[in-house]
């Protein structure tokens, strides 16, 4: 858990001096080097894990597997790391216009400065974006501009030093490439792609996380990020019908997996089928799908929606979301479709078809219940669970009681990547309202494309760096805050896997009382089931409204 | 030293041209061979930028998605701020580039105790930018004048709208006035806004000081020590038609025109050519629409593969078999080998 006290946390952001409470540095940003100390910083790859990628997945890009620290003054770095780096830089500006525009065009307006959460949150100046984007555009100005090698410093531009690799670490580790900033950035800059540049440089020195290596070795070789192999992954699955039974009265038979001939192959966020509250949303995804007799199966081998490898470089992105049409191919469906998760839907929804397709062998996906065809889907094939699920409401094909989701006073939090690199705003509020009586959206300047994120994204969700996560979940959690003290809101619902997990750590911090819920749960909880019993309980054999006590 | 070494280069560049413009031939090199060297080193180095980012591919597309997306059909769409048709991807960058747009939205945000986050609306920043970039627009059609004969009837009906109000003589023109204070507005923001003025560059000063400047010497020229127009234009048009003939002018004149092509030279090699690089900005100018239709990288790489579903199965296979899931190739315990496992 966090490692400062939330009573102290609560003054610390508003009394410490910083440039987000009113004091200013007194020290030029170029002169404060980055400091590691415990809990500032998440571990590096375990050499094991980082053999395994240089064996396994992509030889080449992950620099030498080695056991070193982070507090260490020597991070063993190759001889020729200046190399590396520098033709690293020259390589991703022939190969991406966003990085060399961007690299080119910031006018230091400070639109975007105080719209990053990290900001918000730590008032450190490093993480304005401007500032982030300007670690790397002084090295960037230094090598590759004439302004900058004439006039040095006075052009923004700062000589490569082994220093400027530790604060890039830092840095590009406290940026959630949630893309807020680029909203508001007069030219559209998006620090997150610079962030994802900056991390594929570092990982060509062998500098990476394992929280963030761990799992996308997991997912290369037993299909997902929590490594369950294909056994226990069924086995936990076919658990979670037990709960159901219990709760619904029902016996649901339909959840199978890797069935070859399936019309529809279902892909989900490992985690919701491991652990608290994703097994909730999982409950609602069988739930529904049992309801509406959808022909779909699960396969043990693609079992990971989310995507480690947006987090690391493209090459690895690409290399794991093969699986997805590979597995589709293999078993024969006619279209994907895709659970609950964020940046697995930033993947599928932007990157996808690019880097894996074209398909030959699905068909436009089209809803077997309401004869919808999701033309936006015609060349992905992948439909996501609130689209498809939103059309099903729309056409009546669902047998609702909304009351069973009386006890909860919902609100929504947008997720980053489905908000801001997809455009998929009404559909989870449209399923929302379809199976909830009471919903109550947040401050409008933290939701929709202002929304903000859950302050743990693109792999920083794990216990070592606590602090600064409760910090860049702050702008979140207040406007939850908000709503809970105006309308009694008790339920945060959500539409991604690491959500489910990080939001839930972000309300035990700030907002204890307000529970995390994906839709699909809320989905199950309010669908009348054939041949139920009387209903006393929802999916987590939590009370229902009026049957307490 | 942020603020100060530019405006003292400022100061600088117009004692240069003082003193130049006074030499034995310096207003030929002030008047004619820099105007000119300057504006070729804009032409080339702009198009040359333009051309440089061009040369990148767009390998994916990454629109941010400002409102709902093209989605089913009785959900509305948000059709500029989340296009999915070239047509919405037209007006968003209309938008963008003529009204600000994004900088429309800008909010200013405060910690106050509890903690508690309040987010404000401002539109100063948006407002001071739309008008400085208007008026220096405004002010740069209007020198067309100077290079020109007969002067175009779009730059007189300018002329007549930006001086509508009709105060003194020469008659003021709004745009002069707006110009300088927005100007200002942008440089005392810089200064005074504490996270704007620590992100600040002295690469960020120094254009303002020297578009200031070369506000100021205009100005000047034209209310206040009022020089001699017809030599100007005699030297401009001549520039213009490669023909120029160096007249009598005022000091001040050479001064503002060597800020002018101070500008000019800068420009491509600086944050300035933003003015160029907002077009290319592949999360604004292009559509939403990456699953509907298949947008090529033309660097993917063939040989990424995924972990093949065979290898899973040859790793798993046995507890496969036990768990009762599907399998490709069946699962044939081989006595022999079981024993080598053994070992
Ligand atoms: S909003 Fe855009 S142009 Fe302004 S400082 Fe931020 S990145 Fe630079
Ligand atoms: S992408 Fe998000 S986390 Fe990263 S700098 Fe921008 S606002 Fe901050």
């Amino acid at each position: 858990m966090a490692d400062t006290k939330v009573e102290q946390m609560s003054v610390n952001v508003v009394k410490e001096p910083s440039l987000m409470t009113g004091a200013v540095p007194t020290k030029d940003w170029m002169d404060v080097p980055a400091v590691f100390k415990p809990g500032n910083y998440c571990y590096p790859g375990k050499p094991s894990i980082m053999e395994y990628h240089n064996n396994h997945t992509l030889p080449g890009l992950f620099g030498e597997a080695r056991e070193f620290a982070y507090e260490d003054e020597d991070w063993k770095l190759p001889e020729n790391w200046k190399e590396i780096i520098i033709n690293g830089i020259k390589e991703r500006l022939d190969k991406f216009r966003s990085f060399k525009v961007y690299m080119d065009i910031c006018v230091r307006c400070g639109a975007c400065a105080d719209k990053c959460h990290f900001f918000l949150g730590t008032g450190d100046p490093k993480n304005m974006p401007v500032l982030r984007a300007e670690l790397l555009r002084s090295i960037y100005r230094n090598e590759f501009t004439k302004a900058g090698k004439m006039l040095g410093r006075l052009a923004g531009a700062r000589e490569l030093t082994i220093d400027v690799i530790k604060e890039w670490f830092m840095y590009f580790y406290q940026c959630t490439e949630c893309r807020r900033c680029s909203v508001f950035c007069p030219y559209g800059i998006d620090t997150a792609e610079i962030t994802m540049m900056g991390r594929e440089l570092l990982h060509l020195l062998g500098i990476n996380t394992n929280w963030i290596m761990e799992p996308a070795a997991n997912s290369n070789r037993t299909g997902n990020h929590m490594g369950l192999q294909p056994h226990t992954f069924k086995q936990n699955a076919e658990f979670l019908l037990d709960d159901i039974e219990e709760v619904t009265g029902v016996r649901i038979n339909s959840l199978n997996f890797n069935r070859k001939g399936a019309e529809v192959l279902f892909i989900i966020p490992s985690a919701d089928v491991f652990a608290e509250p994703g097994i909730f949303t999982f409950m609602g995804y069988v739930v529904l799908f049992d309801h509406i007799g959808l022909d779909y199966t699960i396969s043990t081998y693609s079992s990971e929606g989310g995507n480690f490898g947006l987090f690391t470089s493209n090459e690895l992105m690409k290399k794991l979301n093969g699986k997805m049409y590979a597995e589709a191919k293999r078993l024969g469906v006619k279209w994907i479709l895709g659970g609950e998760c964020g940046h697995m839907w930033r993947v599928i929804h932007q990157y996808m078809d690019t880097m894996n397709g074209p398909t030959d062998n699905l068909e436009i996906p089209k809803s077997p219940l309401t004869g919808t065809v999701f033309d936006n889907a015609a060349t992905t094939k992948m439909v996501h669970i609130s689209e498809f699920t939103a059309d099903l409401v729309h056409h009546n094909k669902l047998k609702i009681d909304k009351s069973r989701n009386d006890h909860r006073t919902v609100t929504f939090h947008d997720s980053c990547n489905p908000a801001r690199a997809m455009g998929l705003l009404e559909e989870p509020r449209t399923v929302i309202n379809a199976v909830c009586n009471n919903f109550y959206d947040m401050p409008e300047n933290t939701i929709r494309e202002s929304t903000f994120c859950c302050g743990s994204g693109t792999g920083l969700n794990t216990g070592e760096i606590m602090d600064i996560r409760m910090r860049g979940a702050l702008p979140r959690a207040n406007a939850v805050k908000y709503v809970k003290e105006k309308h009694g809101v008790n339920t945060l619902a959500c539409v991604c896997a690491i959500d489910r997990a990080t939001l839930t750590s972000m309300n035990e911090y700030w907002n204890p009382e307000v529970e995390v819920a994906g839709i699909s749960e809320l989905v199950g909880n309010a669908l009348i089931m054939d041949g139920e019993k009387e209903r006393e309980s929802g999916l987590r054999f939590e009370p229902l409204a009026g049957t307490e006590g | 030293m942020k603020v100060l070494y530019p405006f003292v280069a400022v100061v600088a560049l117009v004692l240069i041209a003082f003193i130049g413009a006074s030499l034995p031939g310096g207003q030929y090199l002030f008047g004619v061979v820099f105007p000119i060297l300057a504006f070729a080193i804009f032409l080339v180095g702009f198009i040359n930028r333009i051309m440089n980012w061009g040369k990148s591919p767009v390998p994916f597309r990454i629109p941010t998605t400002c409102g709902q997306a093209n989605s089913l059909p009785w959900i509305k769409q948000n059709k500029f701020d989340c296009p999915s048709t070239g047509f919405g991807v037209i007006v968003r960058m209309f938008l963008e580039i003529v009204l600000f747009r994004s900088l429309f939205r800008n909010t200013k945000a405060e910690m106050l105790d509890g903690p508690k986050i309040v987010y404000g609306a401002t539109k100063w920043l948006w407002l001071f930018s739309l008008l400085f970039h208007y008026c220096f627009f405004v002010i740069v059609v209007r020198h067309l004048r100077f290079f020109t004969d007969p002067i175009p009837g779009f730059v007189q009906a300018l002329e007549f709208g930006d001086g509508l109000l009709q105060v003194g003589t020469p008659v003021l023109y709004q745009s002069d006035v707006v110009f300088v204070i927005a100007i200002l507005f942008l440089f005392l923001r810089r200064i005074l806004l504490r996270q704007v003025n620590y992100i600040s560059l002295p690469a960020d000063y120094f254009p303002l000081f020297l578009i200031l400047g070369i506000a100021i010497t205009g100005i000047l020229m034209r209310y206040f020590i009022r020089v001699d127009v017809v030599v100007i234009k005699e030297l401009t048009a001549g520039l213009a038609s490669f023909s120029p003939k160096v007249g009598d002018i005022n000091p001040l004149f050479y001064a503002h025109l060597f800020l002018v092509s101070t500008l000019l030279v800068y420009f491509p090699f600086s944050k300035l050519m933003h003015l160029g690089g907002i077009f290319l900005s592949p999360t604004r100018n292009l559509a939403n629409n990456s699953r509907m239709v298949r947008h090529e990288n033309p660097w993917n790489n063939p040989n990424i593969k995924p972990h093949s579903y065979a290898s899973y199965e040859d790793e798993f296979r046995e507890f496969m078999a036990g768990a009762d899931l599907p399998l490709d190739k069946p699962l044939e315990p081989a006595p022999e080998e079981k024993e080598e496992k053994a070992e």
